[in-house]
């Protein structure tokens, strides 16, 4: 099983490089897009084949190489659900864009640069180093600075600018972040810093300032709220699968993700850090909230959006990392700290479905109508019905309506918030009060986008609309229906399969990492001083 | 603080510039520049983090060349290699947000005319 886990790299990696050859071959989007579409799928077979076992947490040394030489890929319980997440969410944009790219020239970078965003965003989530994790991290972002350009028109490029400029500082940061860690640690293998800092008696000053640039990168890459400016540009500004992309998977990814990660496995459940991401989740949650009720364009209030959704999720794992933290050893607390985590890490699938969906609603009515001003839309209920139905459907489930997905993730999350309020410390009734007005609020402006564009008499530019063709509405009711379907995770025996394993390895702390190290080095040939002297030898003339 | 904190408060110096230029500056060009330096900051800090004084004469550079008879003054007196192995990769990935930034600049100034951001506000934050 473990010889699976580096394929999730390699494959979209080798059609990222393929992708532009094949381009200069042929011109026809549609022959070019079928091999992303099989790669896609191969991606979601293979994280579908990693969850029948969802508790193995599978160690694959990249060439053989064990500790400390070699790079470790690892696959728990968290990785494969984020791993779920980000093949099923390709391979239904990758449908989309068989039709919605003809518009768009050079169909052959367009994949190309699709794969290699999802190469990076798998190797982020698969890697167990840290450094590993800052170069898939760049793979993943350089792809999407590109993508945001895509369209080459000022804005598209302006958007794009922006975005590379504020994502580069975050990456010089994370770089800095790294070095500290090394520095105090001597190791990037993330079980080994783990068990590092555990037997060096915890955190010293160093390590808080590595958690500061840290967080001042992830924070950038996942838009937290003093971080976010780049956002709302750059995600509107990408071709509509670009944006349900970058939206849906990516800032997740490279963001929420390595944080989580981050915070709970390796520096240890610590209040601080726990502190700052309730505070910052709150605020992103909030503020996005109220910037989007006055968007006129609706990509842009669907990127305000994401904001203040990804702030939900950071909110609750933040408040679990201080549960954790307060804990000590009372297991009410305990079990309402993994309730945030489940909450939060359920949000983030929901989320992940019901935006992508929203964003490639936004696509087809743009194509459809030529504008995606809310003021010049209405009626389309009428002209474009499946569009319509699946841009209801993702509306209601984002703005928390039973008995969709998101209803039960955003209930989960204010339940386990104002159980930590009631037994750890009352100031969780703050984000859990936030988190009930955020819900009103979304209901509110997703209920003026769809009576403004669904409702009414067709407006001059929705007169002529047509509904787009099969391939976009399929992937818009695949999602449509996940939105749904998301719903039956709260059942038992979905939820111990897919997210419980993944709650686990977050809420076991730091000490889960280490026992996966010790784990993968049972399986070590060579000691390593004996190693060491191999690899000077091979390094030889 | 100690003189061997020098080389890394310059280090930060080099930083604290880089991200002036970007947030203070108008001129693309000078704003990519502070992009360089910021990820040039970055890069040497890392270097730094693996330089160490042996306890018996001086550093040398991670290179066998006695053979193995050469492997134990190597290992009492190299630097760490990996950092050096890091930053050789942090380059590659610093050239390809270069090449990226400059040919998004070019084609800015295709569209406005000019390299004054200020200038191209379509969009608001």
């Amino acid at each position: 099983m473990d010889h699976v886990v580096p394929l999730l790299v390699a494959i979209p990696l080798a059609g990222g490089f393929l992708m532009p050859v094949l381009g200069r071959l042929t011109k026809s989007h549609r022959a070019l897009a079928v091999l992303p579409i099989a790669m896609a799928c191969g991606l979601t077979l293979i994280a579908v084949a990693l969850l029948t076992r969802p508790d193995e947490t599978v160690v694959y040394w990249m060439g053989g190489w064990k500790f400390p030489i070699g790079i470790s890929l690892v696959a728990d319980g968290l990785s494969k659900l984020v791993v779920l997440v980000i093949a099923v969410i390709s391979l239904l944009t990758l449908l989309f864009s068989l039709e919605y790219m003809t518009h768009y020239t050079r169909p052959g970078l367009y994949y190309g640069l699709f794969l290699l965003m999802v190469a990076g965003m798998m190797g982020v989530v698969i890697s167990g180093d840290l450094f590993n994790i800052f170069v898939f991290l760049e793979i993943a972002s350089i792809a999407s600075y590109a993508l945001v350009a895509y369209g080459t028109e000022s804005d598209e490029l302006e958007a794009s600018l922006k975005y590379l400029v504020l994502s580069a500082i975050a990456s010089t940061f994370i770089l800095i972040g790294i070095a500290f860690v090394y520095n105090v640690t001597g190791h990037l293998n993330w079980a080994k810093i783990a068990e590092v800092i555990q037997a060096g008696g915890g955190l010293t000053m160093p390590l808080y300032v590595a958690a500061a640039f840290f967080l001042t990168g992830f924070g950038l890459k996942a838009a937290m709220v003093p971080f976010h400016a780049w956002l709302p540009d750059a995600h509107p500004s990408a071709p509509a699968p670009i944006s349900a992309m970058l939206s849906g998977v990516l800032i997740k990814a490279c963001g929420v993700y390595v944080l989580c990660r981050l915070t709970f496995s390796v520096l240890g459940s610590h209040q601080t850090f726990g502190t700052v991401l309730v505070v910052l989740g709150t605020l992103s949650m909030v503020l996005g909230a109220l910037m989007a009720i006055g968007q006129a364009d609706l990509k842009r209030l669907l990127a305000y959006s994401s904001i203040s959704q990804v702030g939900y999720v950071v909110a609750a794992v933040g408040a679990a990392l201080v549960g954790l933290a307060l804990a000590n050893g009372s297991k009410p607390i305990e079990v309402a700290s993994h309730l945030a985590v489940f909450g939060g890490l359920f949000h983030l699938m929901n989320h992940a479905v019901f935006k992508s969906l929203l964003f490639l609603c936004s696509g087809s009515i743009e194509q459809a109508t030529g504008t995606r001003l809310m003021a010049n839309l209405s009626g389309l209920g009428k002209r474009m019905p499946v569009t319509g139905w699946a841009l209801r459907v993702g509306a209601l489930a984002i703005s928390g309506v039973p008995p969709f997905g998101g209803f039960w993730s955003k209930l989960i999350i204010i339940l386990a918030l104002t159980q930590l309020a009631a037994l750890a410390h009352w100031a969780f009734y703050i984000p859990a009060a936030l988190a009930v007005v955020t819900a009103v609020v979304t209901l509110v402006y997703y209920a003026k986008v769809q009576r403004s564009v669904l409702g009414g008499e067709p407006s001059d530019a929705a007169e002529d609309a047509r509904e787009v063709p099969a391939t976009m509405c399929l992937a818009s009711i695949v999602l449509a229906v996940l939105c749904l379907a998301n719903a039956l995770v709260v059942l038992p025996s979905v939820r111990s399969r897919l997210v419980d394993p993944a709650v686990r390895v977050l809420s076991a702390g730091v000490g889960s990492t280490v026992e996966s190290a010790t784990a993968s080095a049972d399986r070590e040939v060579r000691t390593p001083a004996a190693a060491q002297v191999g690899a000077n030898e091979g390094m030889t003339p | 603080m100690t003189l061997a904190m020098v080389p890394f408060m310059l280090a930060f110096l080099i930083l604290v510039i880089g991200l002036y230029a970007i947030v203070a500056k108008r001129n693309l060009i000078k704003v990519i520049v502070g992009l360089l330096m910021m990820d040039y900051a970055a890069n040497l800090f890392l270097v730094l983090v693996g330089y160490r004084t042996p306890a018996e004469g001086a550093p040398v550079a991670p290179i066998l060349t006695g053979g193995a008879a050469g492997a134990g003054d190597l290992a009492a007196r190299a630097v760490d290699p990996l950092p050096q192995a890091l930053i050789l990769t942090s380059i590659v990935i610093g050239l390809s947000v270069t090449a990226l930034v400059v040919a998004l600049a070019i084609r800015l100034y295709e569209k406005y005319g000019t390299f004054d951001t200020e200038l191209m506000r379509n969009l608001k934050g």
